[in-house]
């Protein structure tokens, strides 16, 4: 890429928050960027929108754990307004009126679990600081390109951290646990560890999210992983809520873009990539217009990217297949709800401090299974794995005074209902009841509370935020669609088989999440190789 | 043994860590709970309500108020409107620092002085041949630090929508119910900010109308763990830590002129005579040999020495208060002399003290990390001070009704 001539050096198809993020490195180096998003506002997934007056909801995502922090200083993101709150308990509450909750004070936490049992109360710190030793051991993963691979087979990753690191130097102990997390269920490895189902369940679950599996499917143990991967001060810590919403570090990352002389259109749908030999040139507008760039760089998913925008003529067929065969499978949804007081939990009366975290309605690890037993047959959970979140309590700008956003991240909802996806808008207000009705086991009242409703399924995640299949990560986080063959082995460095279109979003290495990481490193490929 | 502030009854009671320190002769809470954590991110998101009392209060009055204070301090207060606040420092007659404080000029012929330490003798004792009356008001006049995006909000919903208005280093009587208290938009977090000067017989009915209409707006009794964070990021100076008053300086190279501590600008030279005016004016003429820095200590390079070690990054949350050498290549040409992991800015920052010559911004310079024992070295480039510095700190409140007129 040059800035010689004028024109511009590149377009960032979508303005999600890696598009914003790709663009802003790219502007930042001098170059000349363009971003074109479709919706009327930035963020994709990671978007706040004022549903009804005075309640600013983050309509997709929730909460932010992965936020690269040297993306977080290289744009100099606090100036433009980026606040993270972390997160300060973890609240799991029963239906038979117990719960446990588990707060950023370990001592406190300990006391929690001893309730439950007190074994599982000493462990767990001892769990947690493995997890966190081999956190950092594959953490260069997410912030370095995918490895280049020796073989195909997903174990192939395992040879990759085997390689890079030092793995040898690992005391055994920790190269067994790290095998078993390659292999094992999130359900079994946790067992390895605890007695107590409370604890299990709630602490599983993060090896599921977005994906189209069980607590006991093989592989997801390594997505737990990722949990405590996230970074809160560079310190390795969970989770929090960005301030204003997830929208809030789209606009932060927008604004920086900005700065550094980038130029963004909303309501700018993108039809399709000009490919001339084989080479993009630029855009074709919805409304028909052309836009040339030197460099096309899509922020949609792989299937979106090469399928809808590309176009199977330029492509050849195994690539085609490749990309048809990544699993995008969506399994989850969303529910928005607006309240006129803070919800209240019948197993912690008066507690409002366990509530200034996230909320897990998982009490077993049965039920989560049973969840996704309705899903494999077609069919959303009935009783489904709720991670609500209540973040106007931290976060007043939210809402009114003393009213309420609560934001209620839902799975299983598959996109592939047995009626067939394009039926999910007749079963969306059945689902959105079967959503509060099961929250309502747990928190009595709620329903008089609610003064609006939102229901995301699988197909408006798709139909509204082009989400294919409505998957929240671009393409499930499972461990054979990850690194090296995310999104296609031989295109995990950003390429695509055509010249000049490159690929930034989630679908690309290291995944899915507001964690911008994609964006950037799409980026320094392109500069890396412009430079040459 | 150190004295319970007139919020001690309320303090006290709420801060279950029983983490306390000595500040000034009073008890002071360092955190309210284990962690200062949500103290700090009350500061930074909602509002943080800390006790301040402990700092020494001087109220000058009588026709020679403006004059007097001109002679002692650095700075020409005659010029300082009614309702102003000023931030500056006063010296020994060689040009030395004393301390550092704020006067606001309430009157004609009325200022009130703070300082972090006991000044009273001091100012007594340089006196003479003004007209004024000294009157030490540390015990009578207890004070609270409200400060924080929303401190605003609490303030207006207590003392009225009026004090919406009030500006960057303004200070404003006002009443909450029949208590006259006076607010001040100054503060010590580099935040949108108040301190609330209130005679010490009021001190709880003030605390107690604060907190309850700070509820509904995130505001938490925060410590001096959570002060100290916030005020590295805001890159502020603190005496008897960043430098040491020429009063308790042992040896020369203890000593400080305004200039080294980076209070340069507050200097009016060209002016009446005023204590250390002469020495000052030759060291403007001549350049002062240290500065003070803001450093930002690359966080790459140091994630590298921990991870050489097999550890992870492990930083306190707490700031720190050391002192730490700081190199040119091989040489050693300052020392940091606090610092803090930055969670607003996720950025690693100390503030130092080197020779003038590597004091431009964008100089590299090197920090000693200690990891696992060893001493190691890690880039840290000069950068400008304040380090976080959101534009809410400053900004003036625009009423509705005028813009959308
Ligand atoms: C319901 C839900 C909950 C989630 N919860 C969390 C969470 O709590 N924490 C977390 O870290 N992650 C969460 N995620 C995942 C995370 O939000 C995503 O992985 C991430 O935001 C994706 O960012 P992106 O920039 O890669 O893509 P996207 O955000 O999908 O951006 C793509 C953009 O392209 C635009 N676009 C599409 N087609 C066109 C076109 N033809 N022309 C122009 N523009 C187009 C879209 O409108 C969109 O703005 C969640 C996702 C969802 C859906």
């Amino acid at each position: 890429m040059s800035t010689m001539s004028r024109g511009w050096d590149a377009i960032v198809v979508g303005g999600g928050h890696n598009g914003l993020v790709c663009a802003a490195y790219l502007a930042k180096a001098g170059r000349r960027v363009l971003v074109l998003e479709r919706r009327h506002v930035l963020g994709g997934a990671a978007v706040t929108e004022e549903l009804v007056p005075g309640f600013h909801f983050s309509v997709c995502s929730y909460v932010v754990s992965l936020l690269r922090p040297w993306i977080i200083r290289d744009l100099d993101l606090p100036r433009h307004g980026l606040e993270i709150i972390p997160l300060e308990a973890a609240f799991s509450p029963l239906p038979d009126g117990r719960s446990l909750c588990r707060w950023s004070d370990p001592e406190r936490t300990r006391r929690e679990i001893a309730a439950f049992s007190k074994r599982d109360s000493e462990v767990y710190p001892e769990f947690g600081k493995k997890m966190g030793q081999l956190a950092r051991f594959v953490k260069p993963i997410i912030d370095t390109p995918a490895p280049r691979p020796t073989s195909l087979s997903p174990l192939a990753l395992l040879d990759m951290v085997k390689l890079g690191r030092r793995f040898q130097d690992l005391d055994r102990d920790l190269q067994g646990t790290l095998v078993k997390l390659m292999t094992m269920s999130a359900a079994d490895m946790l067992d390895e560890w605890f007695e107590s189902d409370v604890l299990k369940a709630p602490m599983s679950v993060s090896g599921i999210i977005g994906t189209f599996l069980g607590v006991r499917s093989p592989g997801t143990a390594y997505v737990l992983l990722h949990h405590y991967m996230g970074e809160i001060d560079g310190a390795f810590r969970s989770w929090g809520f960005a301030k204003g919403g997830t929208g809030a570090i789209s606009e932060a990352i927008a604004d920086a873009a900005r700065r550094f002389g980038a130029e963004i259109r909303t309501e700018a749908s993108v039809a399709s990539v000009l490919i001339r030999h084989g080479e993009a040139r630029g855009v074709v507008m919805a409304d028909g217009e052309e836009i040339r760039a030197k460099h096309v760089v899509s922020g949609l998913d792989p299937h979106r990217t090469f399928l809808k925008l590309v176009g199977s003529d330029h492509l050849d067929e195994s690539f085609l297949a490749t990309i048809k065969r990544f699993k995008m499978r969506g399994s989850s949804g969303k529910v928005n709800l607006a309240v006129d007081r803070l919800p209240y939990f019948a197993s912690r009366p008066g507690d409002a401090t366990c509530l200034r975290g996230d909320i897990a309605i998982a009490p077993s690890v049965d039920y989560l299974e049973r969840a996704y037993d309705d899903a494999k047959y077609g069919d959303f959970s009935r009783r489904p794995f709720i991670n609500v979140v209540i973040p106007s309590i931290v976060d007043p700008t939210l809402a009114p005074p003393g009213k309420h956003i609560i934001s209620c991240f839902v799975q299983y909802a598959p996109y592939a209902i047995k009626e067939g996806a394009e039926h999910w808008p007749e079963r969306r207000e059945a689902f959105g009841d079967a959503v509060v009705d099961t929250l309502a086991e747990y928190c009595p009242g709620l329903k008089e509370s609610i003064l609006y409703r939102q229901v995301l399924t699988p197909w408006d995640l798709e139909q509204e935020f082009g989400l294919t299949e409505g998957n929240i990560f671009h393409g499930e986080l499972s461990l054979e669609q990850l690194a090296f063959q995310r999104p296609a082995a031989g295109w995990a460095h950003y390429k695509t088989p055509i010249e000049r279109l490159w690929m930034c979003g989630s679908g690309t290495h290291p995944g899915g999440g507001i964690m911008g990481a994609p964006g950037a490193l799409a980026a320094r490929a392109m500069l890396k190789k412009g430079g040459s | 043994m150190p004295i319970p502030s007139p919020f001690h009854p309320r303090t006290s009671v709420l801060c279950t860590s029983y983490l306390w320190k000595e500040w000034a002769g009073y008890h002071a809470v360092r955190s309210y709970e284990t962690s200062h954590e949500r103290e700090y991110l009350a500061f930074r998101h909602g509002a943080g309500l800390l006790d301040v009392s402990p700092l020494c209060k001087y109220e000058v009055k009588g026709p020679d108020a403006g004059r007097f204070l001109a002679y002692v301090t650095v700075k020409d207060v005659t010029k300082l409107g009614l309702g102003r606040v000023t931030y500056l420092c006063w010296c020994d007659p060689r040009g030395h620092v004393l301390d550092d404080g704020t006067i606001t000029r309430w009157d004609d012929d009325h200022y009130r002085m703070t300082s972090a330490d006991p000044s009273y003798a001091w100012l007594h004792r340089n006196a003479r041949g003004f007209e004024v009356e000294i009157t030490d008001v540390t015990e009578e006049l207890a004070a609270l630090a409200l400060q924080g995006p929303n401190s605003r909000a609490v303030l207006a919903a207590v003392f009225g929508s009026e004090l919406e208005s009030l500006r960057f280093f303004r200070g404003v009587r006002a009443q909450a119910g029949r208590i006259p208290v006076e607010i001040t938009r100054t503060g010590y977090t580099g935040d949108l900010g108040y301190e609330i000067w209130i005679p010490a017989q009021h001190a709880l009915a003030v605390w107690d109308a604060l907190v309850e209409a700070g509820a509904a707006y995130g505001l938490l009794p925060a410590g001096l763990d959570a002060l100290d964070v916030t005020r590295v990021e805001a890159g502020f100076i603190l005496g008897g830590i960043d430098y040491t008053s020429a009063r308790k300086a042992v040896i020369p190279s203890q000593r400080s002129t305004p200039q080294e501590i980076g209070l340069g600008w507050a200097v009016g030279l060209e002016r009446d005579p005023f204590i250390g005016q002469a020495a000052l004016c030759r060291e403007a003429r001549e350049g002062a040999r240290y500065a003070m820095v803001g450093l930002d200590i690359d966080w790459d390079e140091l994630e590298h020495l921990y991870d050489a070690a097999d550890l992870p990054p492990d930083l306190s949350p707490q700031a720190w208060r050391s002192s730490i050498p700081v190199y040119h290549g091989v040489v050693q040409v300052g020392y940091a002399s606090s610092g803090a992991w930055s969670p607003t800015l996720k950025k690693n920052l100390a503030i130092a003290t080197v020779e003038a010559a590597h004091a431009p911004i964008g100089t590299e310079l090197a920090i000693e990390w200690t990891v696992d024992h060893a001493r190691k070295t890690v880039k840290a480039t000069v950068v400008p001070r304040p380090f976080f510095d959101p534009p809410r700190k400053r900004a003036n409140v625009v009423h509705e009704a005028a813009t959308s007129a």
